[in-house]
């Protein structure tokens, strides 16, 4: 069953560089970043485009070695993807073949390990009940998202790595999905490593803000937002420091 | 699935397809009750109608016909028929206009042009051997098509996801691949002993080609965000092969498969009229060195009765398959 029993998980990042071969030029992507993640906090990685937020989160994930650094998930080293650390895209990437209820139970099918109650479980903390058998051409943006939402939640993961998750919904999908989003991270305890365009969303959940610099992306600031859930945009204090989050984007500070 | 049409669908457009439905409703009106009479007028002009030559099985023809009138008038009262009733007509009236050009007044050439009975006949008589026919054809088809598809996938499945294999098999692959394997058919049966495995050989070649291109170009098109779904989540190799790479680049393996198919048709009809001493092929090749006109159209039915059987299949097992697919072709 859904629990919370999982404790959250902690990243180190020591020195990570890393990059890519691009037309046999070698582009750095990451350099020299580091970071200290404690278990349950809420990250939000802000950058200008393509800076290579999403190359950080697949290192995380494990999909991809750095070619410098150390990085380590509770003091363990990451070598390889994990179930412990599962990462949600921006698009559903549901398999069409598969019905909701076969796209949740994924990881399960992996392991071998099925227990369809914890995928009904998840089905419904989305609220996607009903939908079980629906095929994923058959739902929404929002309910896709949702289905990917409760396919990274099934298996109580001690770490969701989130690339832009939001980034494809009309905008008040998006505030529901927010609110779920905190209300899940609240009740389970996992720790979250986001990656978002929108400032305010990023202020509005996380519980620090980091900001990166352009390609090769390397930490500009690090901001811890300590205020009480359910924060309200229009917070002065928030408003104030979106301000200066845009002005280290490259914003000028009359935007 | 049956539940998913009582969802409120967020996409409504796809659930009821007005597009393809008749712009008029359809009068199912008189139509279905002439279906009867119809057959039982082909019946009439086969019966009284005199032959203009003494063909066989003109009685049996017309009681046939007479049978099928019948019955289809008590069929018209079942909803279904209605859509079907208005092809039975047109059935019964190319019938009786082919009895009546040919069998009544032979405006036709013969022995090129039968008649009905003509290919009756042979059904009556020489149903054992048109059977037997069937089956090696079967057989044999049955064999070579199987090991071709299996290692059509197979191969297509190195090929997209293994760059040495790539390396390897890629060349020959477009060296042999788009040779005609009729080309091959005089070397085989010289340097494979037996008929039977030459035509195998050949067969297995024919339909694999083309599922090992489009298998191949199917795992290449998988969107790479499937991989790194399933491997964030501790996803082996098999895993992404078997559950991942095929079930997305089904649509297109079957394509390659339905491909496959028809080459195998091809290849099949060429081994049993040059080779091998059996077969549909075969036997239509004898038939028309006796000058057999007749069996050799009966058997042209049977091939063709036989091949889009295979081909309907093949199309069943694609759509219980595929069934998630938004749309497709339905045969």
């Amino acid at each position: 069953m859904v629990n919370a029993t999982t404790p959250a998980l902690g990243i180190l990042l020591d020195d990570v560089s890393h990059g890519y071969d691009i037309g046999g030029r070698f582009t750095p992507v990451l350099e020299n970043v580091n970071l200290n993640i404690a278990p349950g906090e809420f990250i939000a990685l802000l950058g200008p485009s393509g800076c290579g937020k999403s190359t950080l989160l697949r290192l995380v994930a494990g999909l991809e070695t750095p070619r410098a650094g150390r990085m380590l998930a509770d003091s363990a080293p990451i070598t390889g993807p994990g179930p412990d650390r599962i990462v949600m895209f921006q698009d559903p990437t549901l398999y069409p073949w598969r019905t909701v209820r076969a796209n949740v139970a994924l990881s399960q099918d992996i392991s071998g390990r099925v227990d369809r109650a914890a995928v009904d479980a998840a089905i419904t903390m989305v609220g996607l009940q009903g939908f079980e058998n629906a095929w994923p051409h058959q739902l929404s943006g929002g309910m896709a998202q949702r289905a990917a939402l409760a396919r990274a939640l099934v298996n109580n993961p001690r770490l969701l790595i989130l690339d832009e998750p939001l980034g494809k919904l009309d905008s008040l999908t998006r505030l529901t999905m927010q609110t779920e989003l905190l209300r899940l991270w609240q009740d389970r305890g996992f720790t979250v490593i986001m990656v978002t365009h929108d400032v305010e969303e990023a202020l509005l959940l996380a519980t620090r803000v980091i900001t990166f610099s352009a390609r090769p992306a390397s930490v500009v600031s690090d901001i811890t937002i300590d205020l009480p859930y359910h924060r309200h945009r229009d917070d002065p204090h928030l408003l104030a420091l979106r301000r200066d989050i845009l002005v280290q984007l490259g914003h000028s500070a009359d935007w | 699935m049956t539940q998913t049409t009582s969802f409120p669908l967020h996409d409504i457009a796809t659930a009821p397809d007005t597009a393809t439905a008749p712009r008029r409703a359809w009068r199912p009106g008189l139509l279905p009750w002439l279906a009867g009479p119809a057959w039982c007028c082909a019946a009439f002009v086969t019966w009284f109608w005199p032959d203009a030559d003494d063909f066989p099985a003109t009685d049996s023809l017309a009681i046939a016909c007479a049978i099928i009138g019948i019955v289809l008038v008590p069929v018209a009262l079942l909803p279904r028929f209605s859509a079907k009733a208005p092809w039975m007509i047109a059935l019964a009236l190319g019938l009786a206009a082919w009895e009546g050009v040919q069998a009544k007044l032979l405006l036709l050439p013969r022995p090129f042009f039968g008649t009905p009975q003509d290919l009756l006949d042979v059904f009556v008589t020489d149903w054992r051997k048109l059977g037997d026919s069937l089956l090696h054809s079967l057989g044999l088809l049955a064999v070579g098509y199987i090991t071709g598809a299996v290692l059509g996938v197979v191969i297509g499945v190195g090929l997209g996801r293994s760059a040495r294999f790539r390396y390897w098999v890629q060349p020959i692959i477009r060296l042999v691949g788009p040779l005609p394997p009729v080309a091959l058919l005089p070397l085989a049966f010289v340097i494979i002993p037996s008929s039977w495995a030459a035509s195998e050989a050949l067969m297995t070649l024919a339909s694999a080609f083309p599922v090992i291109v489009l298998t191949w170009s199917g795992i290449s098109a998988v969107d790479p965000a499937y991989y790194d779904v399933a491997r964030t989540m501790g996803a082996r190799d098999r895993f992404l092969v078997l559950r991942v790479a095929l079930p997305a680049a089904a649509p297109q393996i079957f394509v390659g498969l339905f491909m496959g198919l028809g080459m195998s048709f091809a290849m099949l009809v060429v081994a049993e009229m040059l080779g091998v001493k059996s077969g549909l092929g075969f036997y239509m090749q004898w038939a028309q060195g006796w000058a057999a006109y007749p069996n050799m159209y009966a058997a042209l039915v049977v091939m063709s009765l036989m091949c889009t059987g295979l081909i309907t299949i093949l199309f069943r097992i694609r759509d219980r398959i595929l069934g998630w697919q938004k749309d497709g072709l339905k045969w």
